[in-house]
């Protein structure tokens, strides 16, 4: 097998039994970034000189026996991740310059293991996107079918992996940040609990939703990353003190006797025909491996887009606040006077879809309309929060499609903001009611476009969704097709 | 027409913790700027908030101190605005659910009835940072920002507008300052700011039950100047009703070189700073248990102390109060007592000699030369006839000056008191026949002169003559 097609067990082995060495394996994935990048645009920043050094430390590393799953593999990170010494920009000009001083602790987990960073990917500005388009660093195409979007906001981070330019990659979701471009690209995302993974050092968007997760070849690579990123971190208070399970040895426990719930809300009219067929193959691999289906509902969906968009630009308002142009970040060269300088920064750094959800943010928290908008999609949230608790009465996990339509057009929905956020109605509930779920390859449409299912578990119920998910892998062959560069 | 003046007081206050009340940085003050700093007070992306544990402790202290319930489940809040000194573009605080509510404290002014003052509530906060103008390294007359005081932690303690006077606004303010520096919770630095004070004042037609508009009133830091400035925006609100005009809400900044007050900003140009929840720290659960103990931890208050003082000492209430001003002065009259037994005769030292010579040399009395053993030790040499009171004086300036135990001083200088009786008349035989004179007009009935035959034996003896006895031989000499 090629090295660039390679999961991360896959590699492992093949480091461990030195059939191959990390710098090799490096090598490999830097001349296929710099083959393909053209075509597909995924990254931000390439560290050519970081990864070497990181994979000859991997090297000693192997030979002195001091060997992780993930020592020398190569991994690349949205440019949300910040990284110690290495420009993170978080897909905006307003930190076209910035170096930070420190790394996110989810990095800082997986370099402790020996992995090695290949680079920084391509997103929406701010994570604010379900297109990539919004991002300040040029267009990130679909390596499926270049003239379409990855998705996003983590576009760039499933694009890496579907052009064969990094092993695996961690993105953020917000939304549907990681499972609707892993839908998209046709690679394994997972959004975990909230709480479930350190957000410190992510560039914030919105603080209550973001939550940090892998994307990865196969679900086996999910698990095995999920397991290095999760627990608590003494640095943030909203991550969870709680025992992180070993995600891979439950893999192969199977599904019989699993109950899957159906949630009639998210099977609309409206639904592409081709994302109805993958999911209806999926039911039907599901029942035959012996699970069992079961009807639930999920009475508030309709409202969690409108709740979302409050919610996340009201603090996105608040959390974008930093940018002015005082500390870091741009600064505009031709302002006067103390607030000129910071508008001007801000005018300036920031793109048209971000500026959007500032300005929906404060209105939303403004005085005389912080009750209308912001408290009540707060007790919005409640009720679809309750709407999760309720149905997991009843079943285990729940199969629903990820995205309403495969990928779209480059420049399709641009100016159509609404239309573009609606690209995010079957993942938003998820994020709101702070469960975790993962997209899964599932299919492809009539024109060869990946199309994804989505797992939802319960609150901190990742085994069984990675365990499910393992078992349809085990049944389909959907995980091995790749995209013709 | 007669005004009532109306007014409520917020307090910040300092706290005195090692580090920051959302990150390990230290709280201490003069250091380079910006080097007491790190992701999370600079306000970098990706930093995130860890609340400081030991805030919350002084923050129930303060609480329970001041009568208040502490609440539950308290949330922290997001206020947003812009400003360079506040790196995030928010500051976080408290609004909805602070820390503790509904508290009160008594204040009682000379010839009045006791008052009781409403608290509202006390939440916590992080201090902005601050900007520095002038020359500033690779920058001529520029504007820079030093961020090493973000991020330290603040109470700010909200009072009801129970306050009815400026004389009353300073007693209730002085009150709340002996309590938090007695908890030891803040330096109570008023110049530095350790304890900064804003005053919301407003005037209504005597016997209205509708308040004015009201004005709040900035940058007060002395107890003086609340008292000026509380006075100086009574007056000019009066005389702006009086001369036809309104009142208009808004902020004012005390100038304590003209003991006046300006307009700094009005209601219309005041900021929306659209209060939320702070994502990033969860909900702050206080448990009963965690609230008893810090009940039990509590120190005896000022307040109690002055009231023991009263009943088991047997003070008067004038010493008691004097007593009580702060923490480590009864404490440390609560040592000699201990050492000595007569509360008193401590007393009377304590305020006197103690601290007349703590002023003096402006030396507080943590570190007073004297400890409360050693003076001890003096007073049972009076007592004991070892010494006079009087000379007790010398012994104890010594005492000051060198440090040495009273008894080594007294042996060293040989100011043993004289009791012995033919030692005293031998002094007074050889004073009264230089002074014939005066003997023959004590004689001859005016006894005024007896005064300067003890002032005589006394100086001859150095002091140390036994005064009971030398007043009894005198007597007896003199009457001949
Ligand atoms: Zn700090």
């Amino acid at each position: 097998m090629d090295t660039i097609d390679m999961t991360i067990h896959g590699l492992h082995q093949a480091l461990e039994s030195k059939q191959l060495s990390s710098v090799e394996a490096t090598k490999a994935m830097l001349a296929r970034i710099e083959a393909v990048e053209p075509q597909v645009g995924s990254f931000i920043t390439v560290t050519p000189e970081q990864a070497l050094a990181g994979a000859e430390a991997a090297d000693r590393r192997i030979a002195a026996g001091d060997m992780d799953i993930l020592t020398g593999v190569p991994l690349a990170l949205k440019d949300i991740f910040l990284t110690e010494g290495i420009r993170t920009t978080c897909g905006s000009r307003i930190l076209d310059n910035f170096i930070p001083p420190y790394s996110a602790t989810s990095w800082e987990k997986l370099r402790d293991r020996g992995a090695v960073l290949l680079g920084k990917l391509n997103q929406d500005e701010f994570a604010m996107g379900s297109s990539n388009e919004s991002s300040a660093f040029g267009v990130c195409r679909n390596p499926w079918d270049t003239t379409r979007i990855p998705g996003g906001s983590s576009g760039g981070s499933a694009a890496a992996i579907a052009a064969r330019q990094a092993t695996a990659t961690l993105g953020t979701d917000t939304g549907g940040s990681i499972r609707q471009p892993a839908s998209h690209c046709g690679c394994v995302g997972l959004k975990p609990t909230y709480g479930r993974v350190s957000r410190y050092g992510v560039i914030a968007y919105a603080s209550s939703l973001d939550q940090v997760g892998p994307l990865t070849r196969d679900v086996t690579d999910c698990a095995i990353m999920l397991g290095a990123l999760a627990g608590y971190d003494p640095k943030d208070s909203t991550s969870v003190d709680l025992a992180v399970p070993d995600y891979v040895a439950t893999l192969p426990n199977g599904v019989k006797g699993l109950r899957i719930g159906l949630p009639r809300e998210y099977f609309i009219a409206g639904l592409d025909a081709d994302v109805q067929k993958a999911m209806d193959a999926a039911i039907e691999t599901y029942r035959r491996l012996g699970a069992e289906f079961v009807d639930i509902s999920l009475p508030h969906t309709d409202y969690a887009v409108a709740t979302y968009y409050l919610i996340a630009t009201a603090e996105a308002s608040s959390n974008l606040a930093r940018y002015e142009g005082v500390r870091f970040g741009h600064r505009s060269a031709n302002a006067e006077g103390l607030i000129d300088m910071m508008t001007k920064s801000r005018s300036e750094g920031f793109g048209a879809e971000v500026k959007r959800r500032i300005m929906l943010g404060t209105y939303a928290l403004s005085s005389g309309y912080y009750d209308a908008y912001y408290v009540k999609a707060q007790k919005v949230r409640t009720l679809i929060m309750n709407d999760f608790i309720k149905a997991f009465a009843d079943v285990d996990v729940m199969l629903t499609p990820v995205a309403p339509t495969p990928a779209f057009k480059i420049g399709e929905k641009v100016n159509d903001p609404l239309q573009m956020y609606l690209s995010d109605i079957f993942t938003i509930p998820v994020n709101l009611a702070g469960t975790c779920a993962m997209s899964l390859p599932a299919g492809f449409s009539t024109d060869g476009l990946p199309i994804g299912v989505q797992l939802i578990g319960r609150p901190f119920g990742e085994e069984a969704i990675l365990r499910a998910g393992y078992a349809f892998e085990q049944a389909t062959e959907w995980h091995r097709a790749s995209a013709n560069l | 027409m007669k005004y009532q003046p109306v007014i409520g007081l917020e307090v910040h206050v300092q706290l005195l913790t090692d580090t920051k009340i959302f990150c390990g940085c230290p709280t201490k003050f003069g250091s380079e700027p910006n080097s007491q700093t790190c992701p999370v007070c600079l306000g970098l992306p990706g930093a995130l908030p860890v609340l400081n544990k030991k805030v919350v402790e002084f923050a129930i202290k303060a609480g329970l101190s001041t009568n208040c319930s502490i609440t539950p489940r308290s949330i922290f809040a997001r206020k947003n605005y812009f400003y360079p000194d506040l790196p995030k573009g928010y500051q976080i605080s408290q609004f909805e659910d602070p820390i503790c509510q509904r508290g009160w404290l008594d204040i009682q002014l000379e010839g009045q009835a006791v008052k009781r003052i409403g608290i509202t509530r006390i939440h916590m906060e992080e201090d902005a940072g601050k900007l520095v103008h002038g020359d500033l390294p690779g920058l001529h007359d520029g504007s820079g920002v030093d961020l090493n005081r973000a991020c330290t932690p603040l109470l700010e303690v909200v009072s009801e507008p129970d306050l009815r006077s400026s004389d009353e606004a300073v007693s209730y303010l002085k009150q709340l300052h002996q309590i938090v520096t007695w908890l030891g919770i803040c330096d109570g630095n008023m110049e530095e700011g350790s304890f900064r004070c804003d005053a919301n004042v407003s005037v209504m037609p005597v016997g209205s039950d509708t308040l004015g508009t009201r004005a709040e009133v900035k940058n007060v830091n002395s107890f003086k100047f609340v008292k000026q400035a509380i006075e100086y925006e009574i007056q000019r609100q009066i005389d702006l009703i009086e001369d036809g005009g309104t009142v208009v809400q808004e902020t004012r900044l005390f100038d304590p070189n003209l003991g006046k007050t300006r307009s700094m900003r009005s209601k219309e140009e005041a900021h929306d700073y659209r209060y939320f929840p702070d994502p990033d720290l969860v909900p702050l659960v206080i448990d009963d248990e965690w609230v008893e103990r810090s009940r039990r931890e509590l120190p005896e208050l000022p307040e109690q102390r002055r009231q023991r003082f009263i009943t088991e000492l047997g003070l008067p209430e004038y010493d008691a109060e004097v007593l009580t001003a702060n923490r480590a002065l009864s404490e440390y009259f609560e040592a000699g007592v201990a050492a000595h037994g007569n509360a008193k005769a401590v007393a009377n030292w304590v305020m006197g000699e103690i601290t007349r010579s703590l002023n003096d040399s402006g030396t507080a009395i943590q570190d007073c030369p004297v400890t409360p053993l050693l003076l001890a030790e003096l007073l049972k040499l009076i007592d004991g006839g070892t010494i006079s009171g009087k000379i007790a004086k010398t012994v104890f300036d010594e005492m000051w000056k060198s440090g040495k135990a009273p008894h080594v001083i007294v042996e060293e200088q040989g100011l043993v008191q004289v009791s012995d009786s033919g030692a005293i008349e031998a002094i007074i035989d050889g004073i009264m026949a230089a002074n014939a004179g005066q003997v023959e007009e004590y004689r001859g009935g005016k006894e005024k002169v007896f005064g300067f035959f003890v002032g005589q034996v006394m100086k001859a003896s150095k002091g140390k003559a036994n005064p009971a006895v030398v007043n009894q031989l005198l007597l007896d000499k003199l009457k001949g």
